[in-house]
């Protein structure tokens, strides 16, 4: 396909893009949540006197005065109908001023007294007594499955790998915060919000405040990220609405980084047991995972961690299981690639640990598990080119001439090695409509209520409906990013493109339709829905793959680690896009260099929340920790997909990237370090 | 934000003159209004001394520095004496914040710069050093970065300039002005041990204002040196800034000032002594560090720092003697 700029790079870099919160808005007040100071309580009261008495401040909302407003599914958003604390950090009071720096002074006046103050129970083990197994884990897949007799395989086998890996909890930290500005006019509610999909905030918000979808307006044209913490909404939005109509006056709401570490998702902890059981050749006889997590007692996340050992390689037992316990704690949620970013930082470790034991090469390992047929679910998959992208990575990276002995290579004071590690990422698809409209004047309008949140999907549909309506790009304008366009799934799950896509093409095939000839003055439109074409799916095993090349430099005097070079290849259907897919590859990879070496979120075990409040403290790679990161692709031609053959790339390039590292590591120091990140005060005592 | 009012001083003397019982000076305000954001200093007055004529660096006839405290720290780090008499204080500058912060950030706000315990930058949590007496939940709590030597049960808190760990090893000296006059402070005797008073980092009196810092030469092969979890824009786990003289195989002179590990700039006193007029080999590289860590008190999580601290002493004079 054609390459083609990002369609809105002149609007942001000229600043013309506008973000939620910029929106000018009349007579827009300006709204700061007041965050619980304790973990676990109930809200005595609530004495708002001080804040009000403060010049400027228009309104205080608690529990002691918030309107009722309707149950949905998330109880995070039901904000201020309980006088229960269920997290340091939670959202208990609100304050409208007529400045944001008045807001800001009024809300550390609001004067909260808690009763049965009890000390929060926030620390995740894997003994710890609530922990139960879900009926669930997030996506919809069963909480345990299994095949076979793995503990007696295990027990059997000629070799055997079993160890814990801990991934801690990490914040999405997208660079723009969660904002929204909300207004009424009488009952129809208009909000410009930061999200990862106009339609579903627009439901939810009609469900909290008792109106009809088309009472709310949704505006959401350029999202400055969300790394899945802006899928569902947040506290954020129902807060603003709520507020605005206390106040009689729209409200600007802008979460502060602060409060972002409680009141916008995360990522869990995880505590993983992964057994391996494999023949003298490295044929894997049993494949046991098993994960421990956290959620808040509000509601139930069971991060699918185990889910990528259900399709990565072939064994005939094999075991996959959840549990989590109830803590403290916020919520914790989808964070890019929930399941299989830390569940495959074990499975790929483990599998370097075996290939390492058993003295094969680990692309070789890898290779001679590779399955026929979706092992655990034993139907074919649509495509599976893991193979070719573990050879082609190693033939790019120079992998031939590696010497497996760890600790053998220097480079001054540094100790250097190279890892390998796989990555999955399921490739779904989610109903949505769109219309394509056609003008007299030779272009072309596609409207979906899609999101770009930085990812590039406005380029993309735009390349979409160029290619079906034969028509040149510059003719095509894609709006989306609100929710009074037809209707659309989220940005999430790497299912945007592959989802978005397919009623884009069936909306431009069904506009070829209606058009012959002159295009009328009134223009031509026509409109599609694939609920019942995904409804009719084949069945197929569906997802992406790829391999991650990764070396590391370890300094022998200080423990620090850099990565010189990374190298990943993916196979994920069709790439539309290239220049924006690359970003997401990379993009995702230097994500994984960051959950490998830094990214870490501290829970305070007396005071009940993360530490880490900013972005100085909570450590994501800075260019200088990106040197050589190269990502590309193996054209894949899959039929079994969408209409574009398209699977998805939002959130591959950081699965697996992680233990990439870590395997670099180890192959650099010979320490094997299964708790991350990995930091100086890991390595140094072994040295 | 609490209403405050900006004034902006344009002499010493109207600088101390304005300077009230809430005031703070305020140079690139890159740490104190960040403080303000948070609610951790809520000054009723700010009086701006970025204009005042302290933005110079004079290199004296001896080699020596004189440097404004107003003097922005790019400026600092990129000046051609400094880089070529004093490296260290140049690497040490770079080695702190980024670009942007260096850029707006001042000689005199870089030494007052508050401790990164985010106890202390929370207040809705306990900290002796915000607010004297409420406790100090760092001592059993998150510890992984705070200090392993000169810490009380009141704070465990360690200095976050990286600039001052330099002029530690550089015996540089502080003048300072007040209402009553002018006093000039040795850094040695600038920063506090918390003892049983956390709040008060340095030995500053009330609306003292620093007008320059005094480097004497140094005539020796330096380095400054930081550990950090990611490649730059990151506090130091450890940092070392030496200087190491070396004649003959034996060492001459050499200095050795530890970053991250304490209250103040650690200058590794004992180390250092150890070290004058004894062969320039690994071996008393070694003996000096051991000796030097044995005053370490490691906390539950930062024990980790006492072999950096070793390999980081050793190496840094390892490669000072090569470079000789
Ligand atoms: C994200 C981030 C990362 C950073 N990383 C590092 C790092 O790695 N290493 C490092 O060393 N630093 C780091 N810094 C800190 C940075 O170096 C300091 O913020 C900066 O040096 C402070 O200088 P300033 O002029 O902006 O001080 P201000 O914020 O203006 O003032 C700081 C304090 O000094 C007082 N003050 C200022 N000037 C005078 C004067 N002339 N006399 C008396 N009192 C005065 C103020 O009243 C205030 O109390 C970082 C900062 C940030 C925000
Ligand atoms: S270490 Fe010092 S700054 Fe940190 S909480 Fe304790 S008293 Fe406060």
């Amino acid at each position: 396909m054609t390459s083609l700029e990002r369609v809105e790079a002149r609007d942001k870099v000229t600043g013309r893009a506008r973000y939620a919160f910029e929106y000018p808005v009349e007579g827009a007040a300006y709204l700061m949540g007041v965050q619980a100071a304790v973990g676990r309580a109930e809200i005595a009261s609530v004495d708002h006197e001080a804040a009000l008495a403060l010049p400027g401040v228009l309104a205080v909302l608690s529990c002691e005065n918030a309107p009722e407003i309707a149950e949905v599914d998330d109880p995070e958003l039901l904000v201020f109908q309980s006088r229960k604390v269920s997290y340091r950090g939670q959202f208990v009071a609100a304050v409208v001023a007529e400045t944001w720096e008045t807001a800001q002074e009024a809300a550390r006046l609001v004067r909260i007294t808690y009763a049965d103050e009890r000390r929060p129970d926030v620390r995740l083990s894997a003994d710890h007594p609530g922990l139960y197994e879900p009926e669930e884990a997030n996506g919809g897949f069963p909480a345990v499955s299994e095949l076979g007799d793995p503990d007696a395989a295990f027990a059997t086998a000629a070799v055997q790998i079993d160890a814990t890996y801990t991934t801690p909890a990490q914040h999405n930290n997208p660079m723009e915060p969660h904002a929204t500005v909300a207004a009424w006019e009488g009952d129809d509610l208009t909000v410009y919000d930061s999200n990862q999909g106009a339609s579903t905030v627009q439901g939810t918000l009609a469900k909290i405040f008792k109106l009809e979808p088309a009472q709310v307006r949704v505006v959401s044209p350029h999202v400055g990220g969300g790394f899945g913490s802006k899928g569902t909404p947040r506290p954020n939005v129902v807060l603003a609405a709520m507020a605005a109509r206390a106040a009689g006056r729209p409200v600007k709401l802008a979460v502060t980084r602060q409060q972002m570490f409680a009141t916008t998702g995360y990522r869990t902890p995880t505590i993983q047991r992964v057994r391996l059981g494999a023949d003298a050749d490295g044929r894997l006889t049993a494949i046991l995972h098993e994960v421990v997590s956290q959620s808040s007692t509000l509601r139930e996340f069971a991060e699918q961690a185990a889910v990528p050992s259900r399709v990565m390689y072939r064994a005939s037992n094999r075991r996959t299981a959840h549990r989590l316990t109830r803590l403290d704690v916020p919520t914790p949620s989808w964070m890019r690639a929930p399941g299989e970013t830390p569940g495959m930082f074990a499975l790929e470790s483990a599998m370097d640990e075996l290939a390492y034991t058993l003295g094969v090469d680990p692309v070789e390992l890898r290779v001679r598990n590779e399955p026929e047929r979706d092992p655990e679910q034993d139907i074919p998959f649509s495509s599976r080119n893991l193979v070719a992208c573990l050879r082609k990575g190693a033939e790019h990276f120079g992998w031939a001439d590696r010497d497996p002995t760890p600790a053998i290579r220097r480079r001054g004071r540094k100790l250097v090695g190279t890892g390998v590690a796989a990555a999955t990422y399921p490739a779904n698809r989610m109903p949505n409509k769109a219309t394509a409209r056609a003008d007299a004047d030779g272009t072309f309008t596609i409207r979906i209520a899609a999101a770009d949140i930085g990812t590039g999907s406005r380029t993309a549909l735009t390349l979409v409906a160029a290619e079906t309506l034969k028509a040149d790009p510059a003719q095509v304008t894609v709006e989306l990013g609100d929710s009074a366009l037809p209707r659309a799934s989220l940005a999430g799950g790497s299912t945007g493109t592959a989802s978005w896509s397919t009623a884009v093409v069936r909306a431009c095939e069904a506009l070829l339709d209606e058009l012959d000839g002159e295009i009328p003055p009134e223009g031509v439109e026509a409109t599609a829905d694939t609920a019942e074409e995904i409804k009719s799916e084949p069945e197929y095993s569906r997802h992406a793959f790829g391999a991650h090349f990764a070396e590391a430099e370890v300094d022998i005097d200080t423990g620090e680690v850099r990565i010189p070079r990374m190298f990943g290849v993916f196979a994920a259907g069709r790439i539309i896009s290239p220049t924006t897919a690359h970003s997401q590859f990379v993009g995702g990879m230097v994500m994984g260099i960051g959950m490998a070496l830094m990214e870490q979120s501290v829970m305070d075990a007396e005071f009940g929340d993360y530490l880490t409040h900013d972005l100085a403290q909570y450590h994501v790679p800075a260019c200088a920790d990106v040197a050589d990161v190269q990502a590309t692709w193996i054209d894949e031609e899959d039929q079994h997909l969408n209409p574009m053959g398209v699977k998805g790339i939002g959130e591959i390039g950081i699965v697996g990237a992680a233990a990439a590292v870590a395997n670099a590591v180890h192959h650099a120091t010979g320490v094997r370090v299964r708790d991350l990140p990995i930091t100086p005060a890991h390595l140094l005592p072994d040295f | 934000m609490r209403p405050f009012t900006y004034e902006r001083a344009d002499s010493v003397d109207d600088a101390v003159a304005l300077h009230g019982e809430q005031t703070r000076y305020l140079g690139g305000g890159t740490n104190l209004v960040d403080l303000m954001r948070l609610g951790v200093e809520q000054p009723d007055r700010l009086v701006d001394v970025t204009r005042l004529p302290y933005d110079q660096i004079t290199v004296a006839p001896d080699g020596g520095l004189l440097i404004g405290a107003t003097v922005r720290n790019s400026d600092l780090a990129v000046s051609w004496s400094v880089r070529q008499t004093h490296p260290l204080l140049s690497q040490a500058v770079l080695a702190g914040a980024s670009g942007q912060i260096r850029n707006q950030a001042t000689v005199g706000g870089n030494l007052l710069q508050r401790t990164r315990c985010s106890y202390f930058q929370d207040i809705t949590k306990p900290c002796n050093k915000r607010d004297p007496g409420s406790g100090c939940p760092a001592r059993k709590g998150e510890n992984h970065n705070m200090a392993i030597f000169g810490h009380s049960t009141a704070c465990v808190a360690t200095h976050p300039s990286d600039m001052a760990v330099a002029l530690a090893a550089l015996d540089a000296s502080v003048h300072v002005h007040s209402r009553e006059g002018k006093r000039v402070l040795p850094l040695s005797d600038f920063y506090r041990f918390p003892k049983d008073d956390p709040s008060r980092d340095t030995v500053l009196k009330p609306g003292e204002l620093i007008t320059e810092v005094e480097v004497p030469p140094l005539g020796m092969p330096s380095s400054y040196r930081k550990v950090r979890e990611r490649a730059s824009f990151a506090f130091a786990l450890v940092s070392i800034a030496g200087a190491l003289k070396v004649e003959d195989g034996v060492v001459q002179d050499c200095r050795i000032a530890l970053g991250g590990v304490a209250h103040k700039p650690w200058r590794a006193h004992r180390a250092e002594e150890m070290l004058r007029g004894v062969a320039a080999t690994k071996e008393n590289y070694l003996r000096a560090a051991d000796a030097e860590l044995e005053s370490a008190h490691p906390l539950r999580e930062n024990g980790y720092k006492i072999p950096l601290a070793r390999n980081l002493i050793v190496r840094t004079m390892l490669s000072l003697g090569e470079g000789a």
